[in-house]
């Protein structure tokens, strides 16, 4: 199992994280119906101890191999430094304003993009946003340091981008716009085969 | 009892039967429930501008200014101005009760009450005043940014913070004379035994001696489990305490400097070093100190409610040690999305010793489920409920920030609501304040002499309104984040609105629960009585149950 975009893997998580979340509230719902009754009742499970503690060890130490496995980005990024990009985007960003390469950036999918973006002033997000809102990807960008994203796109279409990380009032304007929202910043072309 | 009456006189309550420990106990939750109104107003606001075009409330509170300023009191009158009192005040009492033994000083805890509350008002009168809205995580240099904000705002948030990690240092020094008292049961104890206990070492030499097929280190340890995560838990409050202090000194030096007319380069500070520094110390309150209270809290509760000896004693103690040592060590998971953050501490701080959270809070979990289920038949009693509540919310709470807590789904989920919602207001809302409730429920007899509660439908309202409340915006804003909403910006156009428009209204419930709380308390004690608790104590003593 791999998941291609974020958007897999967090419509995967969302349906997971239902499940857990309903048995969890059950469980715990039906322990306490039967702590109350009176006559005792007998466990329909008897959960040993160490089985329980393996069980948790499992879980997560599981869950990171899970999604080392299953997700492409995060091996990508441990050995980025090792990595010959495709394409190079080199961004700056200081009070609350990017200083973007020419408009709008084309990306090739399945390529092997580089975004540097470099702060002079604060602490910001960098972070790229498909059209209906849902991020595709994101990192902190913090002053004065080398802030790389190695990403490589499996979807195709045009993206916005706006810091994740708040900076101050001064990302907004007085009625609640977000002047750092830059709309179809990235366009990604090309896709075939497994990009959609 | 007529309405008038009920809410002069009360049920049954008389402030002047308590003795001054009751009564210090009775002002730091007064205060604390105070804060908790003033914070979920504080939540609902923010939770109405965000519902974008359907918002009734006025215009400037969607102003960036005048939003920011309230998410910046919000955790500061929330988990400052709320929580740490009603955590004191619990543990004021609990430590003497347990301990068989007097608070060391009543003075040191009304000045620790004191000095958080008017820390708290400070701090959320300069972010009402001067708009300072440097948001809790201060990451540098934001919150010495004069061009953004004004520099005695800066000064006034920074000295009511210092206030409030004064009065934590007054409440740590008290817990630990309280401790390390050589009077009553303790009077031949020596320091070493003491600490022994403190730190579950006796725990841990019980088991290995156990494993060996030796006689136990000791069949009585010289602590009780809920005194031995006080005394842990402390630890990590007092390693907060001081990281805060320090952030707040070196804003300061630049605020003065700036206000002196001198500009001091901010970029002389490395901002990732210090935001290892300073989540690392912010993390002992999330990571730390709150989940070793909780565990401890959980195992006192269990074992009054069932009636039943703790199970796994000599384990739990263990594990409490095991918690401590693992809370100082994955502060790197805040910084999963920070490039330059090297990716060995990713690995290991953010990744690996993280996942341990799960062993440790299972653990405790496990412990606390089994030792009700030994007691069983019980009655479904409101600390009861209010326990198993608390148990749903570190349930869900604890695995949503494990997922979060990993290279892979932290470049999706970082800085969305899912955190801030999925997991912390529910380990807040539900995980910690439940407990509490319960903790409430079953110290009310002991702190007031006994008095009735008003009503029972009233309690049961409180309850279900407070768990729906608490579950439904956590998870419908959990679910926004999934969707791409983000934690710490202004949406005002409708954006995500099904799921803000729902969280407005269950952010309401949790309002309307604590008004219901509130009134259900009120009546329980009467307004004579609220005044009452803030007179001088007749009776002196700074113990209670010794006699008996």
């Amino acid at each position: 199992m791999t998941f291609a975009t974020s958007l897999e893997l967090l419509k995967f998580h969302s349906v997971a994280y239902t499940i857990y979340a309903l048995i969890i509230i059950s469980t715990v719902a039906w322990f306490g119906y039967n702590l109350t009754r009176k006559e005792k009742v007998k466990s329909i499970v008897r959960i040993p101890f160490y089985g329980y503690m393996a069980f948790l060890v499992a879980g997560g130490v599981g869950h990171h191999i899970f999604t080392y496995n299953a997700i492409p980005w995060v091996s990508e990024d441990i050995t980025r430094h090792n990595v010959k990009p495709d394409q190079e985007v080199n961004i700056t960003v200081a009070n609350h304003k990017w200083q973007l390469p020419p408009l709008p950036i084309k990306i090739k999918a399945g390529t092997k993009v580089f975004f540097n973006v470099e702060s002079n002033d604060l602490i910001y997000g960098f972070g790229i946003f498909r059209k209906d809102g849902s991020m595709v990807t994101q990192m902190q960008v913090d002053p004065k340091y080398k802030n790389d994203l190695l990403w490589t796109f499996h979807e195709c279409g045009t993206f916005d981008i706006t810091s994740t990380e708040y900076s101050g009032p001064a990302q907004y304007n007085e009625k609640g716009d977000d002047l750092m929202f830059v709309k179809d910043a990235i366009v990604v072309e090309g896709c075939k085969g497994g990009d959609k | 009892m007529s309405f008038t009456k009920n809410l002069i006189h009360g049920t049954n309550f008389d402030a002047d039967s308590l003795n001054a420990l009751q009564k210090v106990t009775l002002r730091a939750v007064v205060m604390s429930f105070l804060f908790f109104g003033l914070v979920a107003i504080e939540g609902v606001i923010m939770r109405m501008v965000k519902t974008g075009p359907v918002n009734p409330l006025p215009k400037m509170f969607s102003h960036p200014d005048h939003f920011f300023s309230i998410m910046t009191a919000h955790p500061i009158v929330g988990i400052f101005g709320s929580t740490y009192q009603l955590v004191f005040a619990a543990f004021m009492f609990l430590v003497p009760y347990l301990t068989k033994k007097p608070l060391y000083s009543v003075k040191l805890a009304n000045a620790v009450w004191i000095l958080i509350t008017l820390g708290t008002a400070l701090a959320w009168f300069a972010a009402f005043l001067w708009h300072y809205a440097p948001l809790y995580t201060l990451y540098w240099p934001l919150p010495a940014d004069t061009k953004q904000f004004e520099t005695i705002g800066g000064i006034v948030f920074v000295v009511g913070v210092a206030l409030i990690m004064i009065g934590t240092l007054g409440f740590i020094y008290n817990i630990y004379a309280t401790i390390f008292q050589r009077v009553g049961v303790h009077a031949n104890k020596t320091t070493k035994e003491l600490l022994i206990s403190g730190f579950g070492i006796d725990g841990m030499l019980n088991l290995i001696n156990k494993l060996r097929g030796k006689e136990p280190y000791t069949k009585e340890p010289a602590l009780s489990l809920p005194v031995v995560a006080i005394f842990r838990g402390t630890v990590d409050t007092f390693l907060d305490a001081i990281v805060i202090l320090g952030a707040g000194v070196l804003i300061l030096v630049y605020l003065i400097a700036d206000i002196s007319g001198v500009k001091l380069d901010v970029h002389t500070i490395d901002a990732l070093l210090y935001k290892n520094y300073f989540w690392w110390g912010l993390d002992l309150v999330a990571d730390g100190l709150v989940l070793i209270y909780v565990a401890g809290s959980w195992y006192l509760l269990a074992t009054i409610i069932s009636g039943q000896k703790l199970f796994m004693e000599n384990v739990a103690r263990a594990a409490l040690m095991l918690e401590l040592l693992v809370s100082w060590m994955v502060w790197s998971h805040h910084l999963l999305s920070d490039q330059p953050q090297p990716e060995m501490m990713k690995l290991v701080s953010g990744e690996m010793v993280t996942a341990f959270e799960l062993l440790t809070q299972g653990l405790a979990l496990f412990i606390t489920l089994v030792t009700l289920w030994k007691g069983r038949p019980l009655k479904m009693s409101m600390e009861l409920k209010y326990l198993l509540g608390g148990l749903i919310g570190f349930g869900l709470a604890v695995p949503a920030g494990i997922i979060q807590a990993d290279m892979g789904m932290n470049r999706v989920l970082h800085n969305t609501s899912w955190i801030s919602f999925a997991h912390f207001h529910i380990a807040l809302i539900v995980g910690l304040y439940m407990t509490l409730y319960s903790a409430l429920y079953v110290l009310w007899p002991l702190v007031t002499n006994n008095t009735k509660i008003y009503s029972k439908k009233l309690s049961n309202t409180h309850f279900w309104m407070y768990l729906i409340g608490g579950l439904g915006m956590g998870s419908v804003l959990g679910y926004a984040g999934l969707e791409g909403a983000l934690r710490r910006h202004l949406y005002v156009h409708g954006e995500f609105e099904p799921y803000m428009i729902l969280g407005a209204i269950f952010g309401a419930m949790i309002f309307i629960a604590w008004a219901i709380f509130l009134y259900n308390i009120i009546m329980s004690i009467g307004l004579k009585g609220l005044v009452g608790i803030f007179t001088p104590a007749k009776d002196k003593s700074a113990s209670y149950g010794i006699e008996d």
